[in-house]
C-alpha cells in the first residue's frame, strides 16, 4: 500500500482538544482518526462519525443461537433419538429454556467479539503505525491527512494556536499489516517518553 | 465539560494525579522484579497446585474410592468446593457487568482484578464436577454433537446438563469481556516497552489497539453489550447450580427458595473473597490511591445486604418446613440441621455464625472503613459460605428413607482435602502471575473518570456547584 503524509497534532487536555477539532473541521482538513488513551464521550460525534451497529450484529447472533439451541433440542428429542424420559413430553419447552438462554449468550458474546476484532483488525502479530506512542498514555493525537493542496506550514501553525504541544509531519503506511511491535517500534530509552517515527 | 459529579461524593482516586501517573502507577508492578513476597506467596501456590495434582491422580489411577463419598453422601466436599468456587466468581461478574449498567463508577477501580478473580475462581469450579466423574475420560459424552453411540445425546432435560452449558458459557462471555477490556491497557504497556521481549509479548497480546476514535466507539458499544448479556447470564450461572439440588426430591433440597437465595450467596461469598485480595493486592502493589477506602466501604455495604438476604432465606427455610407440617422435611431441617446435638449442628451454627451474625458488624460505618475488620470479616464469611454448601449437601443426604444405609459420619480423606488444597493452589497461582504480568486496574477506565472523581479535580466543581441550575443546563453542558 502507498504510503501518505500526515500531520500529526498531540493535545495534552480533552477540553482543548474538542474546540480544535471544531476549528479543524470548519477550516475544511480532513481529519484521518484521534487516536486517544481512553474513550471519550463525545468525541465520535465531534469528529462526524457515525453510531456503530455492532449491537444490531449481536442481537443477529444471539437469535441464531436461540434457534439452533431450540432446533437442534427438539429436533434431537422428537424425531432424531425420542427417549420416554419418566413419561414426560419429547418436548419440554420449559427444561428446554436453560439450554437455549445460555447458547443465546454464548453465540451473541463470541459473534460480537470477532465482529469486533474484525471490524478494527484486532488479532496477535497486527502490526499497525502508531502516530504517538503517548497516544495509549497520556495524550490525544489529532491526524490530520495532508492531501496536494494541503500547505503543511499552514496546518502546523493552525495546530499550534489550536492548542497542540506537539506537531510532527509523518509520511507513513496507515493501513495494518503482519509484523512483529519489537522489530518495528523503537524502544524507550530514556525516562521522558519520545516519539518513534 | 463532559459530566458533572456532586461534591458529596467521595473521590474515586486520591492524590494529585494525571493521566500519565495513573499509567506510571498501574505499569510500574509490571515493569519492576517483583518483590521477596511475591517469590515466596507464588512458590507455596505451586506447592499446593502439585499436592493438588497428586491427589487427582490418585483418584484418577485408583478410582472414586479414594474418597470418603458413598452411600448415602456421594457429592460430599468435591460438589461443595463446586458450589462454593462458583458462587466465589460471581462477584466479578456483577462489578463488571451489573455496576455498569448501573453506572456504578466505583467499580472501574477493582472490576480488573475481581473479574480476574471470577475466570480463575470458574477454572477451579470446572474441576470438581469434572474430576467427581470418575472415569475423566468419558467426560467427552456431555458434549451434544452426532456420535457413534447410537447416537446417544444427553439429556438436555437434565439439570446437570444445564450446567455444562452454564458454566462453559459463563466461562467463555467472562473470559472475552475481560480480555476485550485488557486490550487497550496491553497497549499501553507496549507502547512503553523498555526491553524487547516485552515489546514482542505485549505487542501480541495487545492485538494491535491504536486507541482510534472508531474503535473505542465499538469498544465502548460491545462492553455495553456484553454487560447487559453477562448480567442475566451470570444470575442463571447460580440459578442452574441450585436447580441441580432444587429440581430434585431430596428433603433440604426441593425449596423454590433455591434460585434467589443461592444467587444472593453468590454474591456474598464472592464479595468476601474480592475483599480478601483487594486488600492484599492494593497493599504490596501500592495501589491505595485508586482502591480507596472508600471502595472497600461500598463493598461491604454489598456484603451486608447479600448476607441479610441469605439470613432470610435461612430463617424462610426453616419457617416453610414447619409450615409444611411434612414429617420428611422436619426432619432434615429441625432434627438434621438446626439441631446443635445431631452429628453436622456444628456446622449449621458455623454456618449461621459466619453469615448471618458476623457480616452485621458493616452496619457501624467505623467497622466498614477499617482494614483488619473487612480482612477479617471476609474470610470468616468464606469459611461461613463453604458451610453453608456442606450443610445443605451432606446434611440432606447422609440420612436417607433407609435408616440401614446411615453412614457412621462422612468426612474426608486426605485426597478430597488434597483435591481442594489443589484448587486453592491454582487459584493463586494464576492470580499471582495475573498481578506480576496483567494491569491489575484498568488504566483506561481510570483515566476516564479521573477529571470527574479524581480528588485534585474535584475542586473544579466548586465554580458548577454556584451556577444556577438554568445556566448549567444551557451553557456548561454541551
Amino acid at each position: 500500500m502507498a504510503k501518505k503524509k500526515f500531520v500529526v497534532g498531540c493535545f495534552d487536555d480533552e477540553n482543548v482538544l474538542f474546540p480544535a477539532i471544531k476549528r479543524v473541521r470548519l477550516a475544511g482538513y480532513k481529519i484521518h482518526d484521534v487516536y486517544t488513551p481512553f474513550p471519550v464521550h463525545g468525541l465520535d460525534h465531534a469528529i462526524g462519525l457515525r453510531e456503530t451497529s455492532l449491537h444490531t450484529a449481536g442481537f443477529i447472533y444471539g437469535i441464531t443461537g436461540t434457534s439452533i439451541a431450540l432446533g437442534g433440542m427438539g429436533w434431537i428429542f422428537t424425531s432424531d433419538w425420542p427417549l420416554n424420559i419418566g413419561g414426560k413430553p419429547h418436548f419440554p419447552l420449559p427444561a428446554f429454556i436453560p439450554i437455549t438462554f445460555e447458547t443465546t449468550v454464548l453465540l451473541s458474546a463470541v459473534g460480537m467479539v470477532l465482529t469486533f476484532c474484525y471490524l478494527c483488525q484486532l488479532a496477535p502479530f497486527i502490526k499497525k503505525h502508531h502516530f504517538h506512542l503517548r497516544a495509549t498514555d497520556d495524550l490525544f493525537v489529532m491526524v490530520i491527512e495532508a492531501t496536494s493542496k494541503t500547505n503543511i506550514n499552514d496546518l502546523q501553525d493552525f495546530l499550534k494556536n489550536a492548542g497542540a504541544i506537539e506537531i510532527s509531519v509523518q509520511d507513513v503506511e496507515a493501513g495494518w499489516w503482519i509484523g512483529r511491535y519489537d522489530r518495528d517500534q523503537k524502544l524507550i530509552k530514556e525516562e521522558d517518553i519520545q516519539v518513534v517515527i | 465539560m463532559l459530566k458533572y459529579e456532586s461534591q458529596l461524593r467521595e473521590p474515586l482516586i486520591d492524590g494529585n494525579k494525571t493521566y500519565h501517573d495513573v499509567t506510571e502507577d498501574i505499569c510500574k508492578p509490571i515493569e519492576v522484579k517483583p518483590g521477596k513476597l511475591w517469590y515466596v506467596g507464588f512458590f507455596i501456590s505451586v506447592a499446593f497446585l502439585l499436592f493438588g495434582i497428586y491427589s487427582v491422580y490418585r483418584e484418577v489411577v485408583y478410582g472414586i474410592g479414594q474418597w470418603n463419598v458413598n452411600h448415602t453422601v456421594g457429592w460430599g466436599w468435591d460438589i461443595t468446593n463446586f458450589v462454593w468456587w462458583v458462587g466465589i466468581g460471581h462477584a466479578g461478574t456483577l462489578i463488571s457487568a451489573i455496576l455498569l449498567l448501573f453506572r456504578q463508577t466505583f467499580r472501574n477501580g477493582v472490576n480488573r482484578a475481581a473479574e480476574a478473580m471470577t475466570i480463575f475462581a470458574v477454572m477451579c469450579a470446572g474441576q470438581f464436577p469434572i474430576w467427581h466423574m470418575g472415569r475423566v475420560w468419558l467426560a467427552f459424552f456431555t458434549l451434544p454433537y452426532p456420535n457413534t453411540r447410537g447416537p446417544v445425546w444427553p439429556n438436555f432435560a437434565s439439570p446437570l446438563m444445564w450446567d455444562v452449558f452454564a458454566i462453559s458459557t459463563y466461562f467463555t462471555v467472562s473470559l472475552l469481556f475481560w480480555y476485550t477490556g485488557l486490550l487497550p491497557d496491553f497497549a499501553t504497556v507496549r507502547d512503553r516497552a523498555r526491553t524487547k521481549l516485552r515489546k514482542l509479548l505485549y505487542g501480541i497480546a495487545a492485538f494491535g489497539w491504536s486507541g482510534s476514535t472508531k474503535h473505542w466507539q465499538r469498544h465502548e458499544s460491545l462492553s455495553l453489550v456484553l454487560a447487559g448479556l453477562a448480567t442475566p447470564l451470570v444470575l442463571s450461572v447460580h440459578t442452574i447450580v441450585s436447580f441441580d439440588f432444587a429440581t430434585s426430591v431430596i428433603p433440604g433440597w426441593h425449596t423454590t427458595i433455591f434460585p434467589p437465595y443461592f444467587v444472593a450467596g453468590a454474591i456474598f461469598s464472592g464479595f468476601a473473597m474480592v475483599q480478601t485480595l483487594l486488600l492484599i493486592t492494593r497493599k504490596v502493589l501500592g495501589l491505595e490511591s485508586y482502591i480507596t477506602i472508600g471502595h472497600i466501604e461500598a463493598m461491604n455495604k454489598v456484603i451486608v445486604l447479600t448476607g441479610s438476604i441469605v439470613g432470610c432465606a435461612y430463617l424462610t427455610e426453616l419457617f416453610m418446613a414447619f409450615y409444611s407440617q411434612n414429617q420428611y422435611e422436619n426432619y432434615a431441617f429441625f432434627y438434621s440441621r438446626a439441631n446443635f446435638f445431631s452429628p453436622y449442628g456444628w456446622a449449621y451454627y458455623s454456618m449461621m455464625f459466619c453469615n448471618v451474625v458476623s457480616p452485621q458488624i458493616f452496619w457501624f460505618r467505623k467497622m466498614r472503613r477499617n482494614l483488619w475488620v473487612t480482612m477479617f470479616i471476609s474470610i470468616v464469611v468464606n469459611v461461613g459460605m463453604w458451610f453453608e454448601r456442606f450443610v445443605i449437601i451432606v446434611t440432606s443426604l447422609f440420612r436417607d428413607y433407609l435408616p440401614s444405609s446411615w453412614p457412621v459420619y462422612y468426612s474426608p480423606t486426605i485426597w478430597e482435602v488434597g483435591f481442594y488444597l489443589g484448587t486453592f493452589g491454582l487459584f493463586f497461582t494464576c492470580y499471582f502471575l495475573f498481578s506480576k504480568y496483567f494491569p491489575v486496574i484498568a488504566t483506561a477506565e481510570i483515566k476516564s473518570i479521573l477529571k470527574i472523581s479524581g480528588e485534585s479535580y474535584k475542586n473544579n466543581m466548586n465554580s458548577l456547584e454556584a451556577e444556577p441550575v438554568e445556566e448549567f443546563a444551557l451553557e456548561t453542558v454541551h
